[in-house]
């Protein structure tokens, strides 16, 4: 297959004896292997593949690289490998590919969403911030879904990615980003000094059995390269970001080329690169020129219509207008006649052009004309005409216009180094007045510049054009676009300048030039410089946006990489998981650990489970897995000090063997964690945290040890996953425990309430606590953490003849609530001291120093009407409050209304049946009795202030 | 990512540290006025140039240290010790 498109030779990338067959919006094509979606398309004839951003204007191929900011398609291999917004250019070629069109309804060829280019008077920048005001209620029920579903790119995947995502560290002594000759000279010549050379470039890597031409010489480097040891060749490979410390994140495409994907491969890797040097020889990039309806399909930059027929084999039509700044587009107009292309015509803007290339045109019989410009375009789908006309000596355009009958029109208006990764090292960008483009200067990394990015043009490529071409007075007769891919004009630009915007970056945000997935690569120094005309300053004056992250679209799949699924987080896991897995227990997510929420027995829903257990608890007895609580060893000989000086209490009178409820507040004066405490040592401290504050705790503890009292001799341990921690509360609990207790007496008098003893547990060294969080007469078993399993199996036997049950977080939270025990995070939230949560009582007041002690003195935190914890019990026993609902003091207030307070904890109790619930209230300790309301979703709850303990307020169960 | 140089265990990638916000805030006494405790706990700086701030090697040796780093360029251009200057 050969086709009117497609040269007679010649396209050193295709194999034109490997025929392979593609879709594209649902019509059967053919291209070669080699081809890209890009080139195979265009040797279809097939230039319309796509519709604009806001105006749906058809659009058509304009480069054959990254930087094409139209042809974004939508690549499909099944229901769930949906890729949209693809740059065609990008996308090699396979057999059987699927390719759609995107932001067109119902059709490519005919799109109603077209109408928005008629109506664009009334869309101009910042549109949405000037009409579909009224009626204001319309916004988001109607103009802005609308707005949004009419602009647009590709629609995302619906279905879970398939796919795997490697991602990789690297090192290396050279990275060197960018394999064309700057870069592959550079990567040879470290190579050849025996360090440590990764090569990467976006692009597939050229075939190996290309016919020599004059990139032989290089095919020569590449050969040397992929052989030494000490070079990694990464192809398909983009760099997009550069970070501090020369580290270059990579994103490696390696099955999105093949018919299918690979089963142990995966799709893409992420390289996270850490360089001594980087060396960037990204290149540069051609600027296309801003004329009336330069966005017609068939309207191209010359030197993509160069690599198209070079690499591909492809003519870009059979009538070639040509308009240039630049002599590289000689070389275009030379390659394209002698590939039999007729070029009808050859302008420059330039009045003079007197190159080695535009000689070589003269020589091979082409006229020039030079000092011309173009009123614009005309065609519907695709350019027919391109409409010259001479500039006169004053710059002014006056003259009659030769409308030039053609199927392509080839733009050149210069090269521009990609600076993007230097800018984003932070490396300073100066200007260069005889090249007019910014240049690499001051590196900020150890980083250099080779090549076209450096500004390192060749002799041969003189010549550009910035902004807006000359045209005749008048209005314009048709949108000259400066960037395609968001749809913004010159006049766009020339309107934010007239409302009043200067600054370069906020001419940019107005009009979000630069702004789309291309991040401006073949708009932004246009852009720039019709800002800079308009404003009558110089273009280095009005600057340049910044360059950021990514370079290139990333997948979220490469990103994310592993960390998906499963592997997402890590999952912590108790000695006891398994058990309560067997027996059905529902979990819940607690930081990282997944924790038992209850127990259902057969038909219970998760209400009837957690009454049953509580109501077990306090019956008879229950057992509940406590290994999540964070546990810190305190060991040394100023233990004791330390500990007075981080907590509130006073630790100096706990005795060996006895415990106290600790509070931990922030220096501001805030409670930052509580937990029990257990003095097992003199010198030494077994302190327990709430579950998920057990590593900031530590932290804050070793950053006050190390930084303000380093001469304190006392050392810090995690010991959370040492111990596995078994509670057994309930009237039977001693019963249930005592056959299995070795070495400790269990007795009131020996093992009070608030104490901890040393002994055996099923002949298991154990620390047995006398502790409770539920009200009830309460143990805490502790052992070493690879015995918990069989420990609690054994507890669990002991219990049967004493109707144990085990609980779970939901029950244990429900008892707690009874007891008006707080947890730190939940009836707390970082603004509550130790007195809002009714706790002052555990304050040291005598000790001179603790965490938070200087900023309890402040009048804010002694002011009366603060919030302070309060129950409340609804007058309705059946109702239970929303946690979260606010509080008002007074009946049927409608919003906006002042807040009093808010639930922060409640529950059904099924002991008491009735609802409970815990609340912070201003001055809330002086309302005992009051009758407060809490607005909800059907109306509103009058609740009582009552004392926050609802069961056992004298707490004598605690005794056993 | 920053390749930090811990003191005690030498250059070592950002991953394996935590911020420990700006160096060189001593505590005060619990007699020091109300305006030297807010200050203690809520003025920072803001700093265009070498910063002092303070790291601790938390997937390492778990030590606090002080670095010296340009938030202009990222670059760091000292660490030392806590209690060090």
């Amino acid at each position: 297959m050969s086709g009117p498109w497609r040269s007679a030779s010649g396209g050193s990338s295709i194999d034109r004896s490997r025929p392979v067959r593609f879709e594209f919006d649902g019509r059967p094509y053919q291209g070669f292997a080699g081809d890209t979606l890009a080139s195979a398309l265009l040797a279809n004839g097939v230039h319309l593949v796509g519709r604009s951003f806001k105006y749906h204007r058809p659009r058509g191929i304009m480069a054959a690289g990254p930087e094409d900011p139209n042809a974004l398609v939508t690549v499909r291999r099944d229901a769930a490998r949906y890729t949209p917004n693809l740059n065609a250019a990008q996308v090699e070629l396979y057999e059987g590919l699927m390719a759609e069109s995107q932001n067109r309804w119902p059709s490519l060829h005919f799109d109603v969403g077209r109408i928005n280019d008629y109506l664009s008077r009334f869309l101009p920048s910042g549109f949405y911030y000037k009409t579909f005001m009224w009626p204001r209620k319309a916004w988001h029920g109607f103009y802005e879904p609308r707005i949004r579903a009419a602009a647009g790119l590709g629609r995302a995947p619906s279905e879970p990615d398939p796919d795997t995502y490697g991602q990789r560290f690297a090192h290396c002594e050279v990275l060197v980003i960018g394999a064309g000759p700057a870069g592959l000279t550079e990567a040879l010549a470290a190579a050849r000094t025996g360090v440590r050379v990764i090569v990467c470039d976006e692009q597939a890597p050229p075939p190996r059995t290309s016919p020599a031409d004059s990139a032989g010489e290089w095919h020569d480097i590449r050969a040397q390269l992929a052989v030494m040891p000490n070079v990694t060749v990464l192809a398909r490979t983009t760099a997009f970001g550069y970070m501090p410390h020369n580290m270059v994140a990579l994103t490696e495409r390696l099955t999105d080329h093949l018919s299918a994907p690979l089963k142990h491969v995966p799709r893409e890797r992420l390289w996270q690169v850490r360089a001594r040097e980087v060396v960037l020889a990204t290149g540069a990039i051609e600027r296309p020129l801003v004329f009336p309806g330069n966005d017609l399909p068939g309207v191209m930059l010359a030197g993509a219509a160069r690599t198209y027929l070079g690499r591909y084999g492809v003519l870009p039509g059979a009538r070639v207008a040509i308009l240039t700044a630049n002599d590289e587009a000689y070389r275009a107009a030379v390659e394209l006649r002698a590939a039999g292309v007729e070029v009808v015509a050859l302008a420059d803007l330039r009045p003079q052009v007197m190159g080695r290339l535009p000689e070589a045109a003269r020589q091979a019989g082409m006229t020039i004309r030079t000092g011309t410009t173009t009123v614009g375009t005309r065609g519907d789908q695709h350019v027919t005409a391109l409409g010259l006309c001479a500039i006169g000596a004053d710059g002014t355009v006056s003259g009659a216009v030769d409308w030039i009958g053609c199927d392509t029109v080839l733009m050149s208006g210069g090269f521009t180094p990609s600076v993007h990764l230097f800018s984003q090292s932070r490396g300073k960008l100066t200007w260069d007045a005889s090249l007019q483009v910014f240049v690499p200067g001051a590196a900020a990394e150890n980083c250099r510049c080779v090549g076209a990015c450096a500004g390192e043009m060749g002799a041969d490529s003189g010549g550009s054009w910035l902004g807006a071409l000359p045209r005749p007075e008048g209005p314009a007769t048709g949108k000259s676009f400066v960037d395609w891919q968001n749809d913004v004009t010159a006049a766009d630009l020339d309107l934010a300048v007239r409302e009043g915007f200067r600054s370069i970056e906020h001419i940019k945000r107005y009009t979000t030039t630069g702004m789309a997935t291309d991040q401006g690569k073949t708009s932004n120094l246009n852009a720039l410089a019709i800002a800079a005309q308009r404003l009558r300053r110089a273009i280095p004056e009005v600057g340049l946006t910044t360059f950021r992250m990514p370079y290139l679209p990333v997948g979220f799949g490469g990103l994310a990489g592993y960390a998906r699924g499963e592997l997402f987080a890590p999952v912590r896991k108790t000695p006891m998981y398994d058990w309560a897995a067997e027996r059905g227990a529902v979990f819940e997510p607690v930081s990282l650990w997944q924790r038992a929420r209850y127990f259902p027995q057969p038909g219970e829903d998760m209400h009837q489970a957690v009454a049953r257990e509580c109501c077990n608890v306090r019956r008879a007895c229950g057992m509940f897995d406590a290994s999540t609580l964070g546990k810190i060893e305190v060991v040394g000989p100023d233990a004791v000090e330390f500990m007075n000086r981080m907590y509130v209490n006073n630790w100096s009178t706990l005795a060996v063997g006895r415990c106290r409820y600790g509070i931990l507040l922030r220096d501001d004066g805030f409670v930052y964690d509580d937990g029990v405490v257990a003095r097992t040592a003199a010198d030494r401290f077994h302190v327990t945290t709430t579950t998920g504050g057990a590593p900031r705790v530590l932290a804050m503890m070793e950053d006050y040890l190390q930084t303000e009292w380093p001469d304190l001799k006392v050392w810090l341990t995690s010991t959370t996953e040492q111990w596995a921690v078994i509670a057994v509360q309930g009237p039977k609990a001693r019963a249930v425990i005592e056959l299995l207790v070795e070495d400790v007496d269990l007795a009131n008098a020996a093992l009070p309430h608030m104490s901890v003893a040393r002994g055996r547990v099923c002949g298991v060294p154990a620390l047995v606590f006398r502790v409770s969080f539920t009200g009830e007469l309460g143990y805490e078993i502790n052992v070493p953490a690879d015995y918990g399993a069989d420990v609690w199996r054994a507890v669990w036997q002991a219990g049967q003849a004493h109707g144990i049950c085990a609980y779970g977080t939901e029950a244990m939270h429900v008892l707690r609530a009874e007891k008006g025990y707080v947890i730190v995070g939940q009836d707390t939230d970082g603004t509550v001291t130790a007195d809002d949560a009714g706790l002052s009582w555990a304050v040291g007041k005598s000790k001179p120093d603790f965490l938070g002690l200087a900023s309890l003195r402040r009048a804010a935190l002694v002011d009366p009407n603060r919030k302070q914890l309060v129950g409340l019990l609804t007058s309705d026993p059946n109702v239970v409050l929303e946690e979260g609902s606010q509080i008002t003091a007074t009946a049927s207030l409608r919003p906006p209304m002042k807040v009093i307070g808010h639930v922060t904890s409640s529950y059904y109790s099924a002991v008491l049946g009735r609802s409970i619930a815990l609340a912070l209230v201003s001055a809330g300790r002086s309302r005992m009795g009051q009758t407060l309301y809490v607005p909800t979703r059907t109306g509103e709850s009058s609740v009582t202030v009552t004392n926050p303990v609802s069961y056992d307020p004298k707490g004598e169960r605690l005794n056993g | 990512m920053l390749l930090i140089p811990c003191p005690y265990c030498g250059v070592r990638p950002e991953l394996e540290f935590s911020y420990g916000g700006q160096a060189h805030i001593a505590r005060p006494q619990t007699s020091a006025s109300a305006e030297e405790w807010a200050a203690f706990q809520y003025e920072r700086v803001n700093t265009r140039g070498p910063h002092a701030e303070r790291w601790r090697h938390t997937h390492g040796c778990g030590r606090f240290f002080n670095v010296v780093r340009d938030t202009t360029t990222d670059q760091i251009l000292r660490s030392y010790r806590s209690g060090e200057r």
